[in-house]
């Protein structure tokens, strides 16, 4: 009996399309009771939004074939019946969501810029980019290039930064703000592991003091108070002030997150680096800073995510970021009552930046295999 | 032989002298700036020093539920109308998100594909967008409800209009003391039976209903109490009047605008760290629990949740922090917290910027070390204790 039975097939009940039906949605009766509640909830709810924003929206002309200059000619106001979203006031708005009030001959120059910062983040983002070297030049020449082309000299008119708005507003001030608060948080998270008492007590007060208050309270004191503070003729520009108060908030969000990466260097670096005999810069920005950064890259991406929402709260000091400009739009006669499409389009776009970078800081930790969230909220 | 000289390689030389210089250099930046500040604000005639808080504030506030508040009243006043309007809404946004955090996510592990999904789809649409932004959304959500006249009715109780959420107001009488009474002494009670039952259940293994005697010590007494003393409340019903409500209690659309925002978007972070701490706990805990026949509601909140919530907590208290300090935004739509009540209207009004924020500054402080302080205090409760 030495026949060899052929081996069977597993079950239809456990495997392919079924079984994966049967395992994740129809486990038992209460589970199969969910799904078929949760399928009805989705069945009411997803054709009708579909229907509101893609299917009966209009997106540069209404029903009657015309191109929607104002809110009345939108499909929905012309025939409440029918037509859904007004996605015309993001087309008829969309320079000044992107540039603010921007001079339009002006443009190219925030156009540049765009590209230039696209750039100038690639050798951050990919580490095995050829010639990176060389990007990471630029990347480090980027800031002034960008500052001279945005705000004007060389040759070029000068624009005023109340003429800028949107997109760009929100951009400036998301990437200075992280650019200028890493080598100020890398300072205070040194400080703040000091040996020197005087320092670290200084380094733990300021970073204590800046996570105790919210940020609006640091941008009323950049706009109310810093200009009590500076000698007279000194007059800052309203951009300057929100971002020295940006910059202070996020320095200290990323000092503790860089704290949390030098805490977790083995001690054993140190003593190698001083038995090398390196001076304590040395030892920092040669030995320690670059394993410590490494690992709380993910964090420093997720407080950098915080930060870029966070820029939205620069609409109660009365600057234009694309939440501005979009309240701005809703206060256009024009274009009343359009407030679920102009923050719907507002939403989208923070939702892709941060979305974006939260799924870069995914693939970060799974490439570090840190897998430990270090002080990031 | 070490030269005298040369100080500078002296490891503790070198350390006084820098930390010398670095406080020489701030005392020397803080003379700098007081000396400028003072010049600047004799040049703009802003007044300095404490007195502008005992003068009437000129302005009124339209949510004010605990104090009444008049026009009349001093910027002090307007001060601690905004401390607790801004205590309001942080405590019930943090009671909420905290109950809805944990339950999206529990659900988002749950075994069901579809709900699972749904949670997660939830997590990633709120935490990925500004909160201002949702704060706004909730708020013209609100004021584009109907118009007073038209206001929804439920139990004709209740009305819903685009001023807000009018319900009846308890009144209690005189004899509503004595129930208060009766149930502080019930949570008191049922709080040492809870220590004596758990003391007795390790000492002999007997199980004591704790749940229904709290129960009955905290509901049914005050309750039997009520009808004895003859129902000492009254509710005070919203009427019409004119063009509005009156009477009744008030819950404004700002308020619930900046509690549905912050505690919908806290739950979302808060459900990440459930998440987390509760896949923190090994697979062999629960496994080892069903092997001694625990049921599966007993494994939840006897094994898994204990063990999962010393990894919640630390992430939890930064996110009452945050919620706390995101309850700043209300002066976006209006509500009448710290910000904008004390720093933005007050500030505005007699332009003591300094004196204003600094009190702002200082009770946010106060506010985010007191939370820290008693969540440490939980944390420390819930952590191993090592015998």
């Amino acid at each position: 009996m030495n026949e060899k039975i052929e081996s069977r097939k597993p079950p239809v009940a456990t495997t392919g399309i079924i079984g994966w039906l049967r395992i994740n949605l129809f486990f038992n009766w209460t589970n199969s009771l969910i799904t078929i509640f949760v399928i009805y909830c989705l069945y009411q709810f997803v054709p009708w939004i579909l229907d509101w924003t893609v299917f009966s929206a209009d997106f540069k002309y209404n029903y009657l074939g015309q191109q929607i200059t104002n809110q009345e000619m939108c499909s929905r106001n012309l025939d409440p019946e029918n037509g859904g979203a007004c996605w015309a006031v993001i087309y008829v708005r969309f320079y000044q969501f992107i540039y603010g009030f921007y001079p339009r001959e002006e443009v190219w120059r925030v156009n540049i810029s765009y590209v230039m910062l696209a750039i100038a983040l690639l050798p951050l983002l990919i580490t095995k980019l050829p010639y990176r070297k060389i990007f990471l030049n630029f990347t480090y020449v980027f800031p002034i290039i960008a500052y001279f082309l945005l705000n004007g000299g060389f040759g070029l008119p000068d624009i005023s930064t109340n003429k800028w708005g949107g997109l760009l507003v929100t951009l400036v001030l998301g990437c200075t703000g992280i650019a200028l608060a890493f080598p100020i948080g890398v300072l205070l998270a040194l400080g703040r592991r000091s040996k020197l008492p005087v320092i670290s007590m200084m380094c733990v007060l300021f970073i204590e003091f800046i996570r105790g208050v919210p940020l609006i309270t640091l941008l009323f004191f950049g706009m109310v108070m810093l200009p009590l503070f500076l000698p007279e003729g000194i007059d800052m520009d309203g951009l300057v002030r929100v971002l020295v108060a940006v910059t202070l908030f996020q320095s200290a969000y990323m000092a503790e997150v860089i704290r949390g990466g030098l805490q977790a260097i083995p001690t054993g670096q140190y003593e190698a680096a001083r038995s090398l005999g390196m001076s304590y810069w040395r030892m920092n920005f040669q030995i320690i800073l670059p394993q410590a950064i490494r690992i709380s890259i993910p964090p420093i991406v997720n407080t950098s995510i915080g930060l870029f929402k966070d820029t939205t709260l620069v609409i109660i000091v009365g600057l234009l970021d694309l939440l501005g400009i979009g309240r701005g739009t809703l206060a256009d006669t024009n274009w009343l009552g359009l407030s679920y499409e102009i923050y719907f389009f507002v939403s989208l776009v923070f939702f892709i930046f941060t979305f974006g970078m939260s799924r870069y800081s995914l693939y970060l930790e799974k490439k570090l295999k840190t897998g430990i969230n270090m002080g990031a909220d | 032989m070490r030269s005298n000289l040369n100080f500078f390689s002296d490891e503790r030389f070198r350390s006084i002298f820098f930390q010398t210089l670095v406080v020489g250099l701030f005392a020397l930046g803080i003379f700098f700036i007081v000396q400028t500040t003072a010049y600047n604000l004799e040049k703009r005639n802003i007044a300095t020093g404490w007195r502008f808080l005992s003068d009437p504030a000129g302005f009124d506030i339209s949510f004010s539920p605990f104090l009444e508040f008049k026009s009349t009243d001093t910027h002090l006043k307007v001060y601690f109308v905004g401390v607790l309007n801004t205590l309001l809404v942080s405590i019930t946004g943090c009671i909420a998100a905290t109950i809805l955090g944990f339950l999206v996510g529990i659900i988002r592990l749950s075994s069901n594909w579809l709900l699972s999904r749904i949670s997660y789809i939830y997590v990633e649409f709120t935490r990925n967008v500004p909160l201002l932004l949702q704060i706004i959304l909730w708020y013209s959500i609100l004021i584009q409800l109907p118009r007073v006249k038209q206001s929804l009715q439920i139990l004709d109780v209740f009305y819903i209009s685009n001023r807000g959420l009018y319900s009846p107001r308890p009144i209690f009488e005189s004899g509503f003391t004595y129930i208060f009474i009766a149930i502080i002494l019930a949570l008191i009670s049922s709080f040492f039976i809870r220590r004596w039952a758990k003391k007795r259940q390790e000492l002999t293994g007997d199980q004591y209903p704790v749940f229904y005697t709290s129960f009955g010590l905290i509901f049914i007494i005050p309750l039997i109490l009520f009808f004895i003393l003859g129902s000492p409340m009254s509710f005070e019903y919203p009427e019409m009047k004119g063009f509005n409500f009156k009477g009744g209690l008030v819950i404004r659309p700002e308020f619930i605008a900046m509690f549905l925002a912050l505690s919908i978007y806290t739950a979302a972070f808060i459900s990440e760290t459930v998440r987390a701490g509760i896949l923190s706990v090994t697979k062999g805990q629960r496994e080892a629990s069903a092997a001694l026949g625990l049921k599966q509601s007993w494994i939840m909140r006897l094994i898994i949740i204990p063990q999962a919530l010393r990894v919640i907590v630390p992430p939890l208290t930064s996110q009452y922090l945050n919620l706390t300090k995101n309850s700043s935004l209300g002066i976006a739509v209006g509500y009448a917290d710290l910000v904008h009540g004390f720093g933005g209207i007050s500030l505005n009004q007699t332009g003591q910027a300094i004196e204003c924020m600094v009190i702002v500054m200082a009770t946010y402080l106060t506010i985010s070390l007191t939370i820290s302080f008693f969540m440490n205090i939980y944390n420390r409760s819930i952590q191993f204790k090592e015998k």
